[in-house]
């Protein structure tokens, strides 16, 4: 029984760890005032480049090149966001349709017309000494792919750059009051364009933990709506880095779910466990209603006339 | 049939589906609500058309289409009222909830299509055909050209005249122009207004769910849709949703999709490129519209 517990909650983190990417990512775009619903585009786009990085280069050019993919993606939507100030929600869903399509396309071109069934190396999971011996969470936390251990460290990271430094203040100031922020000598949309970019960059090393240290291949559409539910996860986080972070254990808990289920020989149709994160993505939606402290200025187009 | 005719009768068989969900996405965008949720709204109207076909009599004769196409506009109108509920309710962001709704849509119709609606054998993850009565009658003899298209038109020119000349459109393009505007000095209870259109919008989706099934497929399978409700976002930014407009758009994007599978069949053109069209289209789109403000902003 142990095993099963100790097996479904690493199951839980690993599912969780590129949720947790992108939903940090999303977390420091958000709080700049853009909301970058292209955020799945960059995660596409980052499984993509970690194929082709890691044909090169290994796992870790496979990261690299994996979190270059995501920086161009999310630039494409700071470009029209950002810098011409279209609508957010329209320039992202372009973006995602591009991305989707491009990486569909690419891989064909690349790999062969059927797109034929491509393995790159994986990380192993990697055991901390000491650490992964603590009871029950031990191994769930501790016997991870090195990548895992990246996110243990950004978090802390990102929360005090956030709440600590000039420039995260200046970056949350932007997202609360642009009309203060312009007027205390803030760039606005330098800084929204950083933080867009720093967003596809941890939605591209979400996109490559999937194929490198999950799928080990590309597949089109692999990213299955990870960029949306990275959204709703933010908002379920409250906008806090470690929030977002603990936010998606459970949505991983809830993928985990459905490996847990097909283990136990459970006869529940399989599609409802793979509908379930959707569904969790709704009620955890309606269920933060009211308690949220979103950025004031969120998802506006008239910065510089406010 | 010539090689050109064949051509036009398959662009408006791909067209039909595109023109109606472009319309369901033109109207939900002019009342400020962004559907992203056409394509789970049209996979749940083409999910009760087809059960609607498989259940009824074959007795009952051209009433089966009836029934199949009202079930398809219920069910896709439920769909997106799901979405307009929680926008209203609990001030959930549409653009999330209709893409969880899709991805929802796309396994509900998955498990019903390899549960309990799959065809009598257990062999192939569809339903088994709808009643002849269900089918759409075809338009042009000898092809696979059917009277979903004509539907198509008939739905933009009534959704043209109803923005342009009736209360309803006057109130919903208000809405959607500056729901403050409209609140304070037209007297316009908004989130009735958006709730309207939100859940007009799925009804219309879901219509094209059900003349896809009936006109097209004649039965459920798994991806009956290949991203319609995206593809109907370009359709629809593209026509400056305009209802009539976006019959032209629509045929345009059947061309390309068409054309796309031609491609892929002949020269190897992978069909996703078709996507990447779309997306550039609502790109450049929106980049145009957006440089033309901004300029009129600098210079006023």
């Amino acid at each position: 029984m142990i095993d099963g517990t100790s097996a479904f909650l690493e199951g839980v983190v690993r599912t969780a760890t590129p949720l947790a990417f992108a939903a940090l990512g999303e977390t420091v775009t958000e709080r700049s005032g853009i909301i970058n619903i292209g955020l799945e585009g960059s995660i596409i786009a980052g499984a993509l480049g970690a194929v082709v990085g890691a044909g090169y280069g290994g796992v870790w050019a496979g990261f690299a090149f994996a979190a270059v993919c995501g920086c161009a993606v999310a630039a494409i939507f700071a470009l029209f966001a950002v810098t011409l100030r279209a609508d957010q929600i329209i320039s992202g869903t372009a973006v995602t349709l591009l991305a989707l399509g491009g990486t569909g396309t690419l891989y064909r071109v690349l790999y062969g017309s059927a797109g034929a069934a491509l393995n790159t190396p994986t990380l192993d999971p990697a055991s901390i000494p000491l650490l992964s011996r603590i009871p029950v969470v031990g191994r769930a936390l501790f016997v991870q792919p090195s990548i895992t251990y990246v996110l243990y460290v950004l978090v802390p990271v990102v929360m005090w750059w956030t709440y600590r430094t000039h420039a995260g203040l200046g970056l949350r100031a932007i997202g609360e009051n642009p009309a203060a922020a312009t007027a205390a000598g803030i760039r606005a949309k330098k800084v929204q364009f950083l933080a867009v970019l720093f967003g596809g960059l941890l939605g591209g090393i979400s996109g490559g933990t999937l194929v490198l240290a999950q799928a080990g291949t590309f597949v089109e559409g692999m990213s299955a709506g990870r960029g949306f539910i990275a959204i709703a996860i933010v908002v379920l986080g409250r906008w806090n880095p470690l929030g977002a972070a603990l936010a998606a254990l459970v949505f991983g808990a809830a993928s985990a779910l459905q490996f847990f289920f097909q283990a136990t020989g459970s006869n529940l149709p399989y599609q409802l466990f793979l509908a379930f994160p959707y569904v969790l993505t709704l009620v955890a939606l309606a269920a933060t209603h009211g308690r949220t402290n979103s950025p004031a200025a969120l998802g506006r187009q008239d910065f510089e006339q406010s | 049939m010539t090689e050109t005719m064949a051509f036009v009768v398959d662009m408006l068989v791909h067209a039909t589906p595109l023109v109606i969900t472009g319309l369901a996405v033109a109207l939900a965008f002019r009342a400020g609500v962004w559907n992203i949720g056409a394509d789970g709204q049209f996979i749940a109207g083409a999910t009760a058309a087809a059960w609607v076909g498989v259940s009824v009599p074959a007795g009952i004769g051209w009433l089966a289409l009836i029934i199949a196409l009202v079930a398809g506009v219920i069910a896709g109108a439920i769909w997106a009222a799901i979405a307009a509920w929680l926008r209203s309710r609990f001030g959930v962001l549409e653009v999330i909830s209709t893409i969880m709704l899709n991805f929802i849509a796309t396994y509900g119709a998955s498990f019903l299509v390899r549960g309990p609606l799959q065809e009598p054998t257990h062999v192939y993850p569809q339903t088994s055909g709808i009643v002849s009565g269900a089918h759409m009658p075809i338009l042009l003899r000898g092809t696979r050209l059917h009277w979903g298209f004509v539907i198509a038109v008939a739905l933009a020119v009534i959704a043209w005249w109803v923005m342009k000349y009736s209360a309803t459109g006057f109130r919903v393009r208000a809405s959607g122009v500056n729901p403050f505007a409209a609140r304070s000095a037209g007297l316009i209870d908004v989130s009735r207004v958006t709730a309207f259109a939100f859940v007009a919008s799925g009804a219309i989706a879901g219509m094209a769910g059900a003349i896809e099934v009936s006109g097209v497929t004649f039965a459920l399978y798994e991806n009956i849709s290949p991203g319609y409700g995206y593809t109907a976002i370009a359709v629809a930014l593209l026509a400056g949703l305009n209802p009539l407009g976006v019959i032209g758009t629509g045929i345009l994007f059947g061309a390309l999709e068409t054309a796309a599978g031609t491609m892929q069949r002949n020269i190897g053109i992978p069909s996703t490129t078709a996507s990447v069209i779309e997306a550039i289209v609502i790109l450049a789109v929106i980049a145009v519209a957006q440089l033309r403000a901004n300029r009129v902003t600098t210079s006023a």
